[in-house]
């Protein structure tokens, strides 16, 4: 199984880390497809976005070589870079590395490329998430079956001709929350109301100065 | 529905794996991205270019800073969405939270919180300004700056964080982290470079062309540190509260 | 000054960060801002483009970080690159921003209220991402200004009302995965090439042969998929309609003119000049697959927006139809259809600005806009009316609007590569824009509401009060961008020799086929 030349060792030896990324997109591809709760959904788009960060710095390992950083033997203010300091009086200017250091080093250009896709998933998953809290303060609910139903009773009472025809979802399942507790939810944030207005002019400080009119939502939709 | 996605991802990961056949062994130091003269480049000049020891944070803020500008501008879109999208509300009163706990902020966790949270601010900065040398920059430093104020909104409350860290502030030191990192691009440009040419800072500076680039490297990084500690904070603000900016989690 | 071109990415830029932090101070400084900001935008790249004219090589390209490209597989460092065809997308999109730009004073404040300064934030940094995308010439520099545009997309679509937050989620699930197959698609290139620069992933495929690689077809397929999901073509369309029909008036127009439009230049940029004309219309199967593709996703488009009853959706699937067009136009590979490809993605983005600026007056004006609530708007508001419907037949197609010439070039390419069914096809949806716009103008006219009942008393009786049919104009600020986009559609549509010129100067640097022995 594992001699050389068979496709085993070519795939699952030589290049374990090119198929793990590859396992691991189709992972969070289909979380991101297939999942019914738009949180599922979300976490399924960070291992779809890890997977190619796995690939990426899989291209960047060279067999024997160091992180990217100068040793202390390279480094232009290391250790040799001092001791020649002390010898002549001009200070020496660092050397381009022989092209056999080179080869100790790993590749940086991945690393850089990496450092970007983080920030960016990490700046796509915040706004995602703060669409998913919307999506829940207005309508209830992450999952994509209930919302679509909600979307779409919401646009036959807004508006009257609108015969627009609208993908329904096969299987309508029942509800994962029932309506009741629901309802004794917010029966039960009414009573509490009493400690949360409490801290009324703690919000008004702490609001931007410019208070929001309320929003015409009903009026863009 | 779900057995066409299944069907469709499959065909996907097929179809990568059948690209992976085609690929050089990991870790070959003869592939072609690993030998290419992009890469030995970086290795070989960057301590003749620049002078800095960390390779990545060359490449990063140097050779390809104008990649890292926008990359700073994507965290500053990140906050400005977040915040405004969360901003104002629904007509009814916002959602209730299942329970409110009475809680006063712990006494151990609150005193443990002010032993640790200056030695997390000071290593920070630390991991900002020392990115040159060892492993750290703007990002790490910055994100390590936010966790410290993540924190104290942690432990003690969102109102004591925002107090110290308001959002108006942190949108002001967003947008002058961008300025920053922008100026120093304009400065260069205004001494004759092209926009990021670092090395032109060195007609005003005493200093090498080399040296002003790793000057002007680390001045990047305050610029891109400022950014992400500040909307790392707004994120979680934000986020934490559904957009009311008080008693979050 | 060859420093311009960087201006016009750095003009916005500016533009919305002094927006962030001066807007705590004043919100009412935002708009004037953001008009300086585009004005100064759209100097630079008119002066780019005239620059890449007069050069000799037909391009501009400027160093950023100021790294030589004497290496041999070029890409040290981050390179822009205008030749006329980037330089042409700049200009449309600081163009289209610019008129957006001043038409956004009233709908912003009403629409989104206390938001301004993130707002026009959001506003200016995704002009300065679409117009990065136009210029860049490092793969993977786009794909950090695809995610700049798509990230401002997602904010500028959902900070609008709950419907719009609810049609982003599928907008950022779907924008994330086209971006994401791009950047592994880029991820293949750089690991059999070793280089991010365009042009020297170009140079390392020629001299290496690598075009028959298993990695680079698959990239090929990673890229161009990214792409068209991005672009919203036909089977990957869900997230476009509900995205712009619910997204406050503003973002529909400043998004539905440019995002598709600029992921088609994406897609040019790519097959052309990093994969080269061989490998991407000889090697593959695209070109005997796509057209067919193109012919099922404009049918399928023109009958939905055929189902439609409201303007703004409708809109919505007509853009969908026409990414068919362009994308279409690309794949029947030859030089006509890729004449005509560009010259739509220009006139596409006037005539559909036109569209949508109407469509945003008649919502400021009549709160709906909905089929039913139209009557009556020509005598209301002529001069709206004017400007959408110059929008309106230019997408029909008729002669003196830009969207004639562009789709006679389109036509042609099909008949020179024979492909009669693409052909065909453009045919059959031109019936089908007829049909829509000439039902808008009857619509207008006719005192019949949608269920049939009749409302007027006859002979030209709209069923309207007085007080409904008095000429009531839109703002000058709303009013004066939407004549002008529709100027512009005109203007392309007169001196429409001039861009195919630089098109065709362009397009020679390719070996296409031209199909015909006159030329």
């Amino acid at each position: 199984m594992f001699e050389d030349g068979s496709l085993f060792t070519h795939l699952l030896v030589d290049r374990l880390n090119y198929v793990i990324y590859v396992v691991l997109l189709m992972i969070g591809l289909w979380a991101m497809v297939a999942k019914n709760n738009l949180i599922k959904k979300l976490i399924g788009m960070s291992i779809f976005q890890t997977a190619i960060i796995l690939f990426y710095v899989s291209i960047g390992v060279k067999e024997g070589a160091t992180i990217p950083i100068y040793l202390s033997e390279h480094d232009p203010h290391g250790e040799s870079g001092e001791v020649n300091n002390a010898q002549s009086s001009q200070p020496e200017r660092p050397q381009v590395l022989e092209a056999s250091l080179v080869a100790g080093y790993n590749n940086p250009l991945p690393h850089v490329l990496m450092l970007t896709a983080i920030v960016v998933g990490v700046a796509t998953l915040g706004l995602a998430l703060s669409i998913c809290l919307r999506i829940y303060r207005a309508y209830g609910t992450v999952e994509e079956d209930e919302l679509l139903l909600k979307l779409e009773s919401e646009e036959l009472r807004s508006s009257s001709g609108s015969r627009t025809r609208r993908w329904r979802p096969r299987s309508k399942r029942k509800a994962k929350v029932p309506k009741s507790f629901e309802n004794t939810r917010s029966r039960k944030g009414d009573g509490d109301s009493l400690t949360s207005d409490g801290s009324q002019d703690a919000k008004a400080r702490s609001r931007r100065p410019s208070k929001p009119k309320k929003s015409k939502d009903g009026e863009a939709s | 529905m779900k057995r066409a996605s299944f069907i469709l991802v499959l065909f996907i990961g097929l179809l990568l794996i059948w690209a992976v056949k085609d690929f050089p062994e990991w870790g070959d130091p003869q592939s072609p991205a690993s030998s290419s003269p992009v890469s030995s480049h970086f290795i070989a000049k960057t301590g003749v270019d620049t002078e800095v020891p960390n390779m990545v944070t060359a490449v990063l803020a140097d050779y390809r800073g104008f990649d890292t500008m926008l990359e700073t501008v994507v965290v500053f879109i990140a906050g400005l969405a977040v915040l405004a999208i969360l901003l104002g509300g629904p007509k009814r009163r916002t959602r209730d939270r299942d329970f409110i706990v009475e809680f006063e902020p712990d006494l151990i966790v609150t005193n443990t919180v002010r032993l640790i949270v200056p030695v997390i601010q000071i290593f920070a900065l630390y991991v900002l300004a020392h990115g040159h040398v060892s492993p750290g920059g703007g990002f790490q430093g910055g994100v390590a700056m936010g966790a410290s104020f993540i924190l104290i909104a942690l432990s003690w409350d969102l109102k004591t964080a925002l107090s110290r860290f308001s959002i108006e502030r942190c949108f002001t030191v967003a947008g002058l982290g961008i300025l920053i990192y922008a100026g120093i691009g304009l400065a260069s440009m205004f001494f004759g470079g092209e926009f990021l040419d670092y090395a032109h800072l060195a007609k005003i500076l005493p200093i090498s062309p080399e040296m002003a680039r790793y000057h002007a490297m680390l001045g990047v990084e305050i610029g891109v540190g400022f950014t992400v500690t500040a909307i790392m904070f707004a994120l979680y603000a934000s986020l934490s509260t559904d957009g009311r900016m008080r008693d979050g989690l | 000054m060859s420093d311009l071109i960087v201006w016009i990415v750095l003009f916005p830029l500016f533009g919305a960060v002094f927006c962030s932090l001066a807007g705590a101070w004043s919100r009412r400084i935002c708009y004037p801002v953001a008009v300086l900001s585009m004005l100064g935008s759209v100097w630079a790249s008119v002066e780019t483009l005239m620059q890449a004219i007069l050069s000799p090589v037909h391009e501009v390209s400027y160093l950023l970080g100021g790294w030589s490209l004497d290496l041999f597989p070029r890409g040290v460092g981050i390179e822009f690159r205008a030749d006329l065809l980037g330089a042409l997308i700049a200009l449309v999109v600081t163009g289209v921003g610019l008129i957006v730009s001043i038409y956004s004073k009233f709908p912003v404040q009403r629409e989104t209220p206390g938001k301004e300064t993130m707002y026009y934030g959001l506003f200016l940094l995704q002009i300065s991402g679409l117009a990065g995308i136009a210029l860049t010439g490092d793969a993977f520099n786009l794909y950090v200004l695809i995610e700049v545009a798509a990230l401002t997309g997602y904010g500028l679509v959902a900070l609008g009302s709950n419907r719009a937050a609810a049609a982003t989620f599928n907008y950022v699930i779907l924008g994330t995965i086209g971006a994401s197959f791009y950047l592994l698609g880029v991820g293949y290139l750089y690991l059999k090439t070793g280089t991010l620069n365009m042009v020297g992933i170009r140079e390392v495929i020629e001299t290496n042969g690598l075009l028959e690689s298993p990695a680079m077809q698959v990239s090929f397929v990673l890229i161009l998929l990214g792409i068209l999901i991005k672009m919203a073509f036909f089977p990957f369309h869900a997230w476009l309609p509900n995205a712009y029909c619910h997204a406050p008036t503003t973002t529909s127009c400043l998004l539905a003119p440019l995002v598709t439009k600029v992921m088609i230049y994406v897609m040019i940029r790519m097959t052309l000049s990093v994969f080269g004309v061989e490998f991407s219309f000889e090697s593959t199967l695209w070109t005997e697959v796509l057209p067919w593709l193109v012919v099922v996703a404009i049918v399928c488009a023109a009958v939905m927006a055929l189902a439609q009853r409201e303007i703004k959706r409708m809109l919505s699937y007509l853009i969908v139809a026409e990414v068919g067009y362009m994308v279409g136009g690309v794949w029947i590979y030859n030089y006509y259809g890729l004449i005509g490809s560009i010259f739509h993605v220009i006139s596409d983005a006037c005539m559909t600005l036109c569209l949508f600026l109407g469509a945003g007056i008649i919502l400021e004006k009549c709160k709906t806009t909905n089929f039913d609530g139209l009557r009556g708007l020509f005598a209301r508001m002529p001069l709206t009316m004017i400007g959408f419907f110059i929008g309106g037949f230019s997408i029909i197609g008729l002669p003196p609007t830009c969207g004639f010439f562009s789709k006679w070039y389109l036509i042609t390419g099909g008949m020179v590569s024979e492909r009669w069914e693409y052909m065909i096809t453009l045919m059959f949806s031109t019936m089908v824009m007829v049909v829509l716009f000439f039902r808008l103008i009857e619509r207008m006219h006719l005192a019949v509401s949608e269920d049939g009942k009749n409302l007027g008393a006859g002979h030209g009786d709209l069923g309207l009060s007085k007080e409904q049919s008095r000429f009531d104009e839109a703002p000058l600020s709303m009013l004066i961008p939407l004549l002008l986009a529709a100027s512009i559609v005109l203007l392309i549509g007169v001196y429409n020799q001039e861009v195919v010129d630089q098109i065709e100067v362009f397009l020679g640097a390719y070996n296409l086929p031209t199909g015909v022995s006159y030329k």
